[in-house]
């Protein structure tokens, strides 16, 4: 052999999560004594080598010792692998020197035999002691920072984000879909558990949002294209025409007054209202500009009326705009898109959209809002007749195996808000038709029992079906929900007069393409998915790329703020040190072994790797490679090798975990 | 207890390679769950499926291993966008190369799990591991006749 490196290698008790399985003592010894050969010159064992004495050990030793190579056995390297790297580095060797790997989580955690978890725990140590040896000294990537930030939704979290990025005195491009910032929040009449009334706490940091000098609004807007990575994105935004010129537009309404076309609102008033072709979806919309709805336009479809124009006072109507291509430079994203409300439908026997009396929850929002189409007034599908009793039924396309397995969070909180709301404006009787009452949050359970003291009923049991089908004289005109009471083991009728779906949440429909578009994944749901579930909820695992509010998973409106205020936190830290180091795992192509296939080409997600025409040779581009090393396995002349995760590193981790290092177990690999 | 010691059953010893965003998280999940599995698997993280090279698989059949295991994120959820599906395709072709070598394809595992699926992880592992050790020690020995006539027919086929 060559130069011989010096190996350290550092078993962790972990307390008792690893030694109470895991015999570290032997495992250590082992170490000391069968991997001598491969350059082991010290081995130790210690209670937590996380702990500041654990790695004040690992840097004595290599001041001391002169250790050229680390090996820590503990706990994962998603949990620990950046605390022994920056230990290595404290004690003066490339921290990409320190291998971590895991006996806790893939041995001690997840098995009882004793002596099969220490073979298996000294395997792992053999393997990665094999692997570090071809580990290279390397420094992280370091790339500038473009200070601007896109934020995409401007519901309630992408608003809370770029306020808190724009009063930190950065520029911000808040781009949403529809025609105004708001979200789903605008739609609420109240909030729960406090009764706040919803536009009245919204519509200010709308207005904050709207005029901000440094936050650049644009909406009725849709992101197209991403390109780059964390630092440098250039983003292709569509900004669809408004058919109205912003510039001279005043928004006094005048346009949306004279035109005759009235439409079914389907989008914000939930399909409970009208609007007219050209519209705000509300009053307090941000910006104050109408769009023309060019599909329902009596001028788009047969050419003439143009009222709107005739009307309007500053001349700003332009039937003639066209859709504008933007493209901004940004350091990093924050996806805020929100959630889609799952579509009633779907369970045919609770009746929605056969039966007049059956409303969705955002119907509900829209019915009892006081700017909503009957001002306030909770009546039936006649406008009308306010109903004598009411039954909602919670968990409507949640925690249920045939449509979302998963709990949808605020239905809860959602239904026992509707129970309150209806109780004080009608008085009527509500019935609440639950699984299990899920409160837990603060000042939630207070609000339950507060309902429970209003008299609101609670029905344990999940709803069969609503129907209209009467069987006794006193279920004359009225809907019947069956249903059977889990406490009391009844099957019940009840007879009510509108029945509430606490509809679930649900992915936006379209949130695969748009995980896809900001290269992060998704949950097979469609949730798009956090760094870490529990310690890091706004990060994705691409740089550069933050989520915030329901489209990380369904989430109220206080966890909805706080999670944009943090990934804006997160933006700021980065944006305030200049420059971001990117993981030096990257693939490099050697020239003199490239044959000039392009087969790499192909192969690369990320349209890494250029074609040099002119010398006929490939070569990666380190900023844009992710370091997956498709391209290193699939080059047929081996000319590409991935920093890292190297060949040699991979096929000496085999021999060392089948113990091939160790001459004398030659007998093992028969 | 008997004076004659029972025969230690037999233990196979297998590799598996996990990608670092999903299957290597799954294993991390079932390990915090404290999921219990069998102990006979031994990891390799790789950043992605995609980077599996058959080189590998062969080097550690080659070098004493019974089974491989080869996991990665659901098709449509890789972190790399697509390059489990490149995984995939190689696995195919690898079981079709360790047939013709006389290895049992079944000595070959090809997993999805998701970082939320710990508990499918630990299940296919033990599932696996019991497979493989119905199988048998792997056996290098076996000559070209013994190798059933339909794959050498399909070997042909391709």
């Amino acid at each position: 052999m060559e130069k011989k490196e010096k190996i350290g290698v550092y078993v962790c008790h972990c307390g008792t999560n690893i030694a109470g399985i895991v015999n570290v003592g032997e495992v250590s010894a082992w170490a000391a004594d069968k991997l001598k050969d491969q350059g082991v010159v010290i081995a130790r064992d210690y209670k937590f080598m996380c702990s500041s004495l654990g790695q004040e050990l690992i840097q004595k030793d290599i001041k001391e010792q002169g250790l050229t190579r680390v090996v820590v056995a503990a706990c994962s390297p998603h949990l620990h692998e950046r605390t022994f790297r920056n230990a290595c580095k404290g004690g003066g060797l490339n921290p990409y020197l320190c291998e971590l790997v895991s006996i806790r989580e893939q041995d001690s955690w997840v098995h009882t035999d004793k002596v099969a978890a220490t073979e298996k725990a000294k395997a792992i140590i053999s393997g990665g002691v094999s692997r570090v040896i071809h580990q290279v000294p390397l420094e992280p990537l370091l790339v500038p920072i473009h200070p601007d930030t896109l934020v995409v939704g401007g519901g309630i979290a992408g608003i809370q984000a770029a306020l808190e990025i724009a009063d930190a005195g950065f520029h911000v491009y808040l781009v949403e879909r529809e025609p105004t910032i708001g979200g789903h929040m605008a739609q609420f009449d109240k909030t729960f558990p406090t009764l706040d009334c919803s536009a009245c706490i919204l519509t200010p940091k709308m207005v904050d949002a709207g005029n901000h000098p440094n936050i650049t609004l644009l909406t009725y807007s849709e992101v197209e294209k991403v390109d780059g990575y964390v630092g440098n994105f250039t983003v292709t935004i569509r900004k669809r025409a408004r058919g109205i010129v912003e510039a001279d537009c005043t928004g006094c309404g005048i346009c949306w007054e004279k035109c005759p076309k009235k439409v079914l609102d389907n989008v914000f008033e939930a399909g409970m209202g009208n609007r007219k072709a050209v519209y705000v979806p509300f009053p307090q919309a941000v910006p104050k500009y109408p769009v023309i709805d060019r599909v329902n336009c009596t001028y788009y479809i047969k050419g003439t009326c143009k009222a709107c124009e005739k009307f309007c006072p500053t001349n700003a109507i332009d039937f003639d705009q066209e859709d504008e291509i933007l493209n901004v430079q940004v350091g990093n994203v924050i996806l805020a898109t929100g959630y889609d409300t799952f579509d009633a439908h779907r369970i045919t026997q609770y009746g929605y959209g056969r039966l007049a009396n059956v409303y969705t929850s955002l119907e509900f929002e829209r019915l009892c809002n006081a700017a909503g189409p009957t001002g306030g007034n909770i009546v039936l599908r006649d406008g009308k007749t306010p109903p004598k009793v009411v039954g909602i039924v919670h968990c409507v396309g949640s925690r249920d195996k045939n449509y979302n397995e998963y709990c949808s969070s605020i239905c809860c909180m959602q239904s026992l808000k509707f129970a309150h709301l209806v109780r004080e404006r009608t008085g009527a009787e509500v019935y609440n038709f639950y699984i299990d009452i899920r409160a837990a949050a603060k000042g939630y359970e207070e609000f339950y029992h507060r309902l429970l003291d209003e008299g609101t009923h609670f029905i344990r049991g999940k709803v069969a079906e609503i129907s209209d089908a009467v069987r006794l004289p006193s279920e004359e005109g009225k809907l019947i929900i069956q249903v059977e009471d889990t406490l009391t083991g009844n099957q019940l009728r009840v007879p009510v007069d509108m029945a509430i779906l606490s509809t679930g949440l649900e992915p936006r429909r379209d949130s695969k393409a748009v995980a896809k578009l900001f290269g992060i994944s998704c949950s097979a749901d469609g949730w798009l998915i956090e760094r870490h579930p529990k310690l890091d909820p706004v990060a994705t695992v691409t740089e550069g790329i933050y989520i915030a509010g329901c489209v990380q998973g369904p989430k109220d409106i206080p966890a909805s703020v706080a999670q944009g205020a943090a990934a804006a936190a997160r933006i700021l830290g980065k944006i305030q040190q200049k420059e971001v180091a990117l993981e030096p795992v990257r693939a490099t192509v050697h020239e003199e072994q490239c044959s000039g296939c392009r087969i790499c080409n192909n192969v690369c997600p990320f349209n890494a790797i250029l074609f040099h025409e002119d010398t006929m040779v490939s070569e990666v581009n380190p900023a844009l490679c992710q370091g997956c090393g498709t391209c290193v396995a699939a080059c047929p002349a081996g000319a590409i090798s991935g920093t890292g995760f190297s060949n040699e590193q991979i096929l000496s981790q085999i021999d060392g975990l089948l113990f091939l290092n160790i001459p004398k177990k030659e007998a093992m690999a028969a | 207890m008997t004076d004659t010691p029972e025969p230690k059953p037999f233990e196979p010893v297998m590799i598996g390679f996990t990608c670092n965003w999903c299957s290597y998280r799954a294993a991390d999940m079932a390990g915090t769950a404290r999921m219990k599995y069998a102990p006979n698997v031994r990891l390799i993280r790789l950043m992605c499926s995609g980077r599996l090279d058959p080189t590998f698989v062969f080097k550690a059949f080659a070098g004493g291993a019974d089974g491989v295991l080869v996991s990665g994120c659901h098709p449509g959820d890789c972190h790399y966008i697509n390059q489990n599906y490149k995984a995939m395709r190689r696995f195919h072709l690898m079981q079709r190369v360790l047939t013709q070598m006389g290895i049992e394809p079944g000595r070959l595992k090809l997993l999805w799990a998701s970082a939320a699926e710990g508990a499918i992880f630990a299940r296919e592992i033990t599932k696996f591991v019991e497979e493989v050790r119905a199988l048998g020690p792997l056996n290098w020995n076996k000559s070209a006749d013994e190798i059933p006539a339909a794959v050498q027919a399909e070997e042909v086929q391709a």
